[in-house]
């Protein structure tokens, strides 16, 4: 099973940096606002499968845990920064 | 290995191979799609299903060493971090949205004809 988890882990940052291209060349600003999320998104996955792997899930998961209400909160500030400054 | 264990890593294996296929389909929306709008509505919807799918996938493998409170509890915060995300993912994106309509950015269409008149009357 720790093969699995580890070919999964691969394939998801592969998908990471796919998506990066869309954070180097997206044309607007919002595009790499999104392009943030995704990988946060994926990084949070990678993080519990890396848990997996090491057998220390107690304590990957709660990383993963502040991953995820970190990455919302970025999400979210993003959104009401951006209107006010109207940059997009 | 038990005939539970067995059974158990059989559905640990559906169940994150389709969180991650979500995620492939997702980013290959992300990349694909003319604008930003479509771009937003592919990722917050794939990315959000293949959390929730692959977050239930890892929570079920925490347990397949014996039912101890420990595993309990770890697998119980990984369904916490699944039921967050299923709640905050269309929420993010929602505010996103918000924030890039009201600053301006009009929905792409074919022609180039805004079909949205702006600003609002």
């Amino acid at each position: 099973m720790d093969n699995f988890f580890l070919a999964i882990a691969l394939v998801l940052s592969f998908l990471v940096l796919i998506c990066l291209y869309r954070a180097v060349f997206g044309p607007t600003v919002i595009d790499r606002i999104i392009s943030v999320g995704v990988v946060g998104t994926k990084t949070l996955l990678v993080l519990l499968l890396m848990g997996l792997i090491y057998k220390r899930m107690d304590m990957f998961v709660d990383i993963s845990l502040l991953y995820a209400i970190l990455s919302f909160i970025g999400a979210l500030i993003f959104a009401k920064y951006f209107v006010r400054k109207g940059v997009l | 290995m038990s005939i539970l264990t067995v059974v158990l890593n059989i559905v640990v294996i559906v169940l994150i191979s389709f969180g991650v296929f979500f995620f492939a389909t997702g980013t290959v929306g992300f990349l694909r799609f003319p604008d930003f709008y479509s771009r937003m509505q592919a990722t917050g919807k794939c990315d959000t299903l293949g959390v929730v799918l692959s977050c239930t996938g890892v929570a079920l493998y925490a347990l397949h060493d014996g039912l101890s409170l420990g595993n309990i509890l770890v697998s119980l915060k990984i369904m916490f971090i699944a039921v967050f995300w299923f709640l905050g993912g269309p929420t993010a994106t929602h505010a996103l949205l918000n924030s890039a309509f009201k600053s301006g950015i009009l929905p792409w269409t074919k022609d180039g004809k805004a079909i949205i008149e702006w600003p609002p009357k």
